[in-house]
């Protein structure tokens, strides 16, 4: 209820001046069926949103770090504990660093991968253009996990080859998400580019400049925006990524935050490990929460502008 | 790699010439003309030597492996990216080719594999060939009998000490022979060639590192399982300083094509349908081979009883949660998004931040911190609303959970999509149906909804696509508990590709071609229901002009 009043005040300011006391009760029952509702249902959207994203800082500041300790608002006061924890305790600086790698790897590398074919299939005409396309449409619904199985085996053999791009080594899993860029990001990208006036090129090309040259030169910088989005949203998405990691990653050092975080709440240690695991979901969101707020308008067009990729 | 893509003859255009296919007559006197630019020379040159060395770099392994097919389609490859970066011709393959490389390498090669996996009973036990398995089932049933011959024993390796493939220095104690023997065999050695202890333990030999205590003991699980075969049975350890020669007991006869137990007289016959040695009753040898079985795999998810029955269960509740997800997402966000989009409403942006904040933390650690918020024993969950509920402990109250889950993580993401449509139907339909006398109900189901529907039913299919097979949701939340007490392989909040997860790699043995199979079903699955709703929105025609 304080936050209807909370939300009844905002409106009164911004409304007009009340004559008299009738009149303003009436005005205040208007407000309420046209404006009044939407605060408050917004406010409990809001409060949902926010209870558990609540609940991990209580945690994190919490200086007991367990689980049964944890409320939802901190009664026992407050400390950092827990972050410090997190770094002596817990190889967390190795997996952060890990993820960054390789989903800034990942990420630039698929979508200048996927522009590349974007580029061709959106500018050029040859022969099997469209079974191509139909192909990466077909092959973009086979999620690669499914096939986990079989990657599995494959890199048991790669493993014993070259033990560098194997099991337990970031490149390894970075080649395994390269895979998937193909099928994931062309379709968009291809949108995007068709976007492009043709004749911008065509004039660049009478001007005698390189098929190199118009794709490096004139396209990548007119869609560099677009493909920022696209590229963020993939790096969310590999950080995120935990099947494959988990069966690739085992050894600590090699490990990225997803499979990392989720081994400090295995086992017997589950409640004792909260505190530092909500301290790491901190660390790991500012990065993300952040450029997701600096970005959401053009998240929200390179969303709705990827809505033909299916 | 490049003729799927750009056949001979093909690709010869420069790009952005000429309405689409027909090729401008002189478009190879353009090309010749284009000019060479020194950054493109020097990118070149500096791509194509990365490329050779890595193919150098991974061509020895090849070569010291012998495996000359994967040494041949290396060259192959690398010639043949050396040639379509060097010649001028086939323009759209040097754009195509790299992601290409990836995709068949990880993604169309693993689904072929998975395919072929499918029709064998690969797993634990069944991983190698016939040989192989009837080598192990000797060596494992040697054993020491009365009078077998003891040696003394010292453990050694010609490698590194901590790593160092292992191998056993045996001194016969009749004769005073020192041989060394592995999983090839034992091989006598030249006495000059090393120093016996008195007691006739082994202490230094020429060309090995004999382990001390500390390192044999360290590496005793090892030393264990080593079992090196000789004339009689085989050679085993006795802690780490005695090694006996035992008899095998179980033998294989070529002439029944079945495995006999010396002692016992059982016999178990090759059954060459199932991989494994079986004896009359029944019993199956636990060391098996790999075998084609056919469609054995597919047709057990429908006659084993035991499979069956949850298998429809688990795929009921597959496409129930995927629905659920999504509808509920879509419908929440679109509530709040229409609440949001009024002239009148002021703070738009404050909401907005903080409504999409669940989109922008780490997804992963979010559904972790949720598993243990729904803790029956100290979650914020009961603690808050003073319940005593064992969320994952019961099937419908984990099935709410998870859902639960689902829509606090997706609901942000159709929030902003739905804002994002909303602002693109022009403010002029609405208000002319408020004239027309429509009340907002109606006009909210007449022209607002279709629009959005329209605008977000391709997103709406890709998210179902996404939440069907939304493994983090369930394995980083139930891990598909609870399980019923006589199926722990299968739970009540199990997608399908927990379920394979949990046959390829839990803790109940490997499955690999029984998984491969249900990953084919899965494929099988979201193809169908893709192609269906691809067909009936026919956006993806628009796009190939």
């Amino acid at each position: 209820m304080t936050t209807l009043t909370g939300a009844a005040r905002t409106g009164d300011a911004a409304g007009p001046p009340a004559v008299n006391r009738n009149v303003a009760g009436r005005r205040r029952n208007r407000w309420f069926a046209q404006v009044g509702w939407r605060h408050l249902v917004a406010v409990l959207g809001v409060l949902f949103s926010l209870f558990p994203i609540v609940f991990v800082l209580s945690a994190a500041l919490n200086p007991l770090g367990t689980l049964s300790t944890t409320e939802l608002v901190p009664t026992d006061g407050v400390s950092l504990g827990n972050f410090g924890g997190l770094f002596e305790r817990t190889a967390f600086g190795r997996w952060f660093l890990n993820s960054l790698l390789i989903a800034g790897v990942a990420s630039f590398a698929s979508v200048f991968l996927s522009a590349l074919a974007a580029y061709a299939f959106s500018r050029m005409r040859f022969r099997g253009r469209r079974v191509g396309l139909l192909a990466l449409l077909l092959i973009q619904m086979f999620p690669q996990f499914l096939a986990i199985v079989a990657i599995y085996l494959i890199f048991g053999t790669i493993t014993d080859l070259w033990p560098a791009i194997g099991f337990n080594t970031p490149w390894g899993l970075l080649l395994l998400y390269m895979g998937g860029a193909l099928g994931v990001n062309t379709w968009l990208m291809k949108g995007f580019f068709d976007t492009l006036p043709r004749e911008l090129d065509e004039s660049a090309t009478m001007d005698g400049a390189s098929h190199a040259q118009v794709f490096f030169r004139i396209m990548l910088p007119l869609v560099a925006p677009i493909l920022a989005v696209t590229g963020l949203l993939a790096f969310i998405g590999t950080i995120n990524e935990f099947l494959m990691a988990n069966v690739f990653l085992t050894s600590s050092d090699s490990k990225t935050l997803a499979v990392g975080m989720y081994g400090l709440l295995q086992g017997n240690e589950r409640n004792n490990n909260f505190g530092i695991f909500a301290a790491g979901t901190l660390l790991t969101a500012i990065p993300t929460v952040l450029v997701f707020q600096l970005l959401q308008r053009y998240i929200v067009s390179g969303l709705t502008a990827g809505a033909v990729k299916g | 790699m490049s003729t799927p893509l750009s056949g001979p003859g093909s690709a010869t255009q420069a790009p952005g010439r000429g309405p689409g296919g027909s090729r401008p007559p002189r478009s190879r006197a353009t090309r010749d003309h284009a000019p060479i630019t020194l950054t493109g020379v020097a990118g070149k040159v500096l791509l194509l030597g990365l490329t050779a060395g890595i193919a150098v770099w991974a061509a020895f392994p090849l070569i010291d492996g012998e495996k000359w097919a994967g040494l041949a389609l290396l060259a192959a490859t690398t010639a043949a990216l050396f040639y379509l970066y060097l010649t001028r011709r086939h323009i759209p393959a040097k754009y195509l080719v790299p992601g290409t490389l990836f995709l068949i390498a990880f993604q169309v090669f693993p689904v072929l594999y998975t395919a072929s996996t499918a029709f064998t009973n690969f797993g634990d036990g069944h991983r190698g060939g016939k040989d192989e398995a009837i080598v192990a089932i000797q060596t494992s049933s040697v054993t020491q009998v009365p009078g077998s011959a003891e040696y003394a024993l010292s453990i050694a390796t010609k490698g590194d000490p901590a790593t160092g493939p292992l191998v056993f220095l045996v001194t016969d104690p009749t004769t005073g022979t020192v041989s060394a023997g592995d999983t090839g065999g034992l091989r006598q050695l030249d006495a000059a060639d090393v120093t016996v202890a008195p007691g006739g333990k082994v202490t230094a030999a020429d060309g090995y590192t004999v382990l001390n205590f500390g390192q044999a003991s360290a590496r005793s699980k090892e030393i264990t399982d080593l079992v090196v075969p000789t004339a009689g049975g085989a050679l085993r350890s006795s802690g780490l300083s005695r090694a006996y020669e035992g008899k095998a007991v179980r033998a294989y006869e070529a002439g029944c094509d079945c495995v006999r137990d010396t002692e016992t007289g059982q016999t178990w016959t090759a059954d060459e349908e199932l991989g494994a040695f079986v004896a009359a009753d029944g019993e199956r040898l636990a060391q098996g081979w790999k075998v084609n079985v056919g469609l054995s795999n597919f047709t057990r998810v429908l006659t084993d009883k035991n499979i069956s029955g949850p298998f429809l269960g688990t795929l009921i509740w597959n496409i129930a949660f995927a629905v659920a997800s999504t509808g509920g997402t879509f419908l929440l966000g679109m509530l709040i998004a229409l609440v949001l989009h009024s002239p009148r409403m002021r703070g738009t942006h404050l909401y907005r931040v903080l409504l999409v904040l669940p989109y922008a933390m780490p997804s992963f650690a979010m559904l972790l911190a949720w598993r243990d918020m729904f803790n029956a024993d100290f979650g914020l969950i009961n603690n808050l609303l003073g319940l005593d509920v064992d969320w994952f402990g019961q099937p419908w109250t984990a099935r709410f959970a998870v859902i639960l889950v689902q829509l606090w993580l997706g609901y942000p993401y159709m929030f902003l999509v739905a804002t994002g449509a909303l602002q693109a139907i022009p403010r002029e339909l609405t208000e002319a149906t408020s004239v027309d006398g429509a009340s907002p109900w109606q006009s909210f189901r007449a022209v607002t909804l279709p629009l959005l529907l329209v605008a977000l039913s391709p997103l709406l299919i890709s998210s179902f696509a996404y939440n069907f097979n939304n493994f983090n949701a369930i394995y980083l939340t139930t891990e598909g508990a609870p399980f019923p007490a006589d199926n722990p392989t299968n739970g009540a909040t199990d997608l399908l590709i927990t379920y394979t997860y949990r046959l390829a790699f839990g803790g109940q043995g490997a499955q690999f071609g029984f998984a491969a199979a249900i990953s084919l079903f899965i494929f099988a699955i979201v193809a169908v229901v893709s192609a269906v709703s691809f067909r009936r929105t026919r956006k993806q025609e628009e796009v190939y002009s």
